[in-house]
């Protein structure tokens, strides 16, 4: 995990739900700030949300006496975005919601935040670094070929 | 953290031809804590309601939790036989709802006159 630096913002959230729109909101801050479009930011808003909704429904198994950790850091035109959490991170990727097999209920109706992490930001990652826990990093970039 | 809850007005509106169409004007956030309040409406509608507009122009947070709710509410209405619109989702969310497939069962629309066009 990168090392925090002047450019870095460090937020430490409850697990708790409804606590992930801090870090959204100061994501996009920082996002709008760098001069993100509006349409970017709404992107991170929800990948930001959503991986902390994981990090703390699966990652600490929503024992809000674990935190989860959220570290913006700004690197040239990209911004970066990893969270932490105490779990094993996810075992196998997410595949693409079926929402045929959902209307049928041959799949759950939830479980579809992965994918929009992955369909809305420009790089995301899962890394499991036992026993510190494991993190999310998603990165967006100004310019879409950086 | 208190979260903005999640509040749902049902209206009936006879904007277009046929029988009046039912709304559910969400307001606030939906997400996994909104179960009770969303499902809770819809499962109290009439069981003669066989068109239903969401309109989500008031809601302020919606994640995968929510949208999960939303598509919930979409198995139910097709066991129902009920038709789905929606309107007043932000661009953002029209392209949330599109990549999930959501589309593939109920219409977005811009507004709710748009919407109640779509019965028609």
């Amino acid at each position: 995990m990168s090392e925090l630096n002047a450019n870095s913002i460090e937020l430490r959230l409850p697990s708790k739900l409804g606590y992930e729109k801090v870090a959204m909101n100061t994501a996009a801050s920082v996002a709008k700030l760098m001069g993100f479009a509006e349409d970017r930011v709404e992107d991170l808003k929800t990948a930001v949300a959503e991986a902390c909704i994981n990090a703390m429904e699966h990652g600490n198994k929503m024992d809000d006496s674990l935190s989860v950790g959220v570290i913006l850091s700004i690197v040239a035109d990209s911004l970066e975005v990893k969270v932490t959490d105490t779990g094993d991170g996810p075992k196998h990727a997410q595949a693409a919601p079926d929402i045929d097999k959902k209307m049928h209920g041959e799949e759950d109706p939830r479980g579809m935040g992965m994918f929009l992490i992955q369909a809305l930001v420009d790089e995301a990652e899962w890394v499991s670094s036992p026993p510190q826990g494991s993190y999310a990093r998603m990165v967006i970039h100004l310019h879409r070929n950086a | 953290m208190q979260d903005q809850g999640t509040r749902v007005k049902v209206e009936e509106v006879s904007c277009a031809a046929g029988s009046p169409i039912t709304v559910l004007r969400f307001t606030g956030d939906i997400t996994s804590a909104s179960q009770t309040v969303v499902t809770g409406t819809y499962e109290g509608l009439p069981e003669t309601v066989k068109r239903i507009i969401l309109d989500f122009s008031k809601v302020e947070y919606l994640n995968s939790s929510g949208i999960a709710l939303i598509i919930q509410m979409m198995i139910a209405a097709s066991k129902k036989d009920q038709k789905i619109v929606t309107f007043g989702l932000t661009p953002h969310f029209q392209k949330v709802f599109t990549m999930v497939g959501i589309t593939k069962y109920t219409s977005l629309h811009p507004d709710e006159k748009a919407a109640c066009a779509a019965f028609v």
